[in-house]
């Protein structure tokens, strides 16, 4: 069982490594859209250190939703996917593996970055670990609900902008808790409680996610 | 394998599970509930405008919940029903479940976006503003969102049978999800903002606020019903056109 999940986390990884171009795309769109932020709202330091966490996770989960459209598209052009779908291996399995692999290519880097960004917001120094322990917990369940809606629109017309409006209603929990989670500790209240449930979401999506992106798979490839 | 079967007086009511059987029947039952849906709506307008006291803290302007509580009911309400027989299609793989789930889906839209204006009219004189980042409000929008995004997918998805399972596969999701959304977003609702005036919190209701209230919602169940049923015979007639009862029913050779 866990050699299906090391083969494939190891075939997604080694594909994106041999197009790290793509993997740049959506690094480089959270560094720009956080950086617009300053030249919309003006460079008042108290404004920009207030409104640092909702900006960063709002485009945390902007990066992390456009990268979701090429998650099966490319599989599914070339006849991969029908493989996996038709494979001896368990799909939820594959898909599980599958999600890692998109994790640890677009929301690693965001949760690595983050603070390089908190930095430019003036974001207070203390905040910084739990800026990361956020992200850390969040984007992997953006990845689990987005792969949900990334195999609904498989090959379907306007996907990227569908996929937009499947997804992003899912994640205002997620949203919520996350940049919550930094004000919380801003104010004096502590992060642990909105920490955990981040990590209970995380395990709720964990559990229920791969069943559903299997089904949804195996109807839109049908 | 035997057919199933679910034989109450004299009536396999399984037999309505195919678009077939269930055209004629949602035919005749259209009326009935549409009638229903004008009365109640009429009789509940009145009570609700004309016989209902004026409420001693909000004036006039609460009488639009008359029309806001029972469309915010039946938002919510619609959504778990279109989960419901998503939930049937997917496990009994039976088309008119999935037929029903997607006629619903507009009606609800409908009751979302009505709850949400009303709601915003009933804010401007009662909060100031048209538009307050209420908890029940913001998870309202959210919900309408939701519903959105189910009829851009069934629209963006030509092939029926994709079309069904899928939209089905996203209202389970969505209905997972709907929980988790009204309580992380009253949870931030109550770190951001201090309380603000709720209904709850409000005085006892008069008798005949009371009955102006129930009145409008039978309205808008019964008129939710007849528009359904309305739809799905649209959409059984569309899905079905090349079947033999069909070309009956229109007198094509």
């Amino acid at each position: 069982m866990t050699a299906v999940l090391r083969a494939i986390i190891h075939r997604d990884l080694l594909l994106a490594w041999r197009r790290r171009s793509d993997a740049a795309t959506t690094i480089l769109f959270f560094v720009i859209v956080v950086s617009l932020f300053p030249f919309g709202v003006g460079a008042e330091p108290n404004l920009l250190r207030a409104i640092a966490p909702g900006v960063i996770w709002v485009a945390a989960l902007l990066a992390c939703m456009l990268s979701l459209t090429g998650m099966f598209a490319s599989d599914h052009a070339d006849g991969a996917l029908d493989q996996m779908l038709v494979g001896a291996a368990p799909l939820g399995l594959i898909v599980t593996a599958r999600v890692l692999a998109h994790w640890a290519v677009s929301g690693l880097p965001l949760v690595v970055l983050s603070p390089l960004l908190a930095l430019q917001f003036d974001l207070d120094q203390s905040l910084y670990a739990v800026l990361v322990a956020s992200l850390l917990l969040g984007t992997p369940i953006l990845s689990l609900i987005g792969a949900i809606g990334a195999a609904l629109t498989l090959g379907l017309r306007g996907g990227g902008m569908l996929l937009a409006l499947l997804v992003l209603p899912l994640y205002v929990p997620v949203l919520i808790v996350g940049a919550g989670a930094l004000d919380s500790a801003g104010a004096g209240m502590g992060a642990s409680a909105h920490l955990l449930v981040l990590a209970g979401l995380l395990v709720l999506a964990g559990a229920f996610a791969p069943w559903a992106i299997a089904v949804a798979l195996r109807i839109s490839a049908e | 394998m035997s057919q199933p079967t679910l034989v109450v007086g004299n009536v396999n009511w399984f037999r309505f599970a195919s678009p077939q059987a269930f055209y004629p029947l949602a035919g005749a039952m259209i009326p009935w509930f549409a009638w229903l849906a004008a009365i109640s709506c009429a009789a509940g307008l009145y009570v609700g405008f004309f016989v209902a006291p004026t409420d001693h803290q909000q004036g006039e302007s609460y009488r639009i919940i008359f029309i806001h509580v029972p469309a915010a009911w039946m938002s919510m309400f619609i959504y778990l029903v279109m989960a419901f027989w998503s939930g049937i299609g997917l496990v009994f793989n039976t088309r008119l479940s999935y037929m029903m789930a997607s006629a619903l889906a507009p009606t609800g839209a409908i009751f979302t976006f009505i709850a949400l204006w009303t709601g915003s009219l009933w804010g401007k004189p009662t909060w100031g503003a048209w538009w307050v980042w209420d908890a029940r409000l913001t998870s309202e929008l959210i919900l309408l969102f939701l519903y959105f995004g189910y009829l851009a997918l069934g629209a963006a998805t030509d092939e029926p049978r994709r079309s069904d399972r899928s939209c089905a596969v996203l209202a389970l999701v969505g209905v997972v999800n709907i929980p988790i959304i009204y309580y992380s977003v009253k949870w931030w609702n109550t770190l951001h903002q201090g309380a603000s005036v709720s209904l709850t919190s409000a005085p006892t209701m008069a008798a005949t606020m009371f009955a102006g209230m129930a009145l409008m919602a039978v309205a808008a169940w019964t008129y939710a019903i007849a528009v359904s049923l309305h739809r799905v015979r649209s959409i059984i007639l569309e899905r079905e056109r090349g079947a033999d009862w069909v070309a009956q029913l229109e007198g094509r050779p």
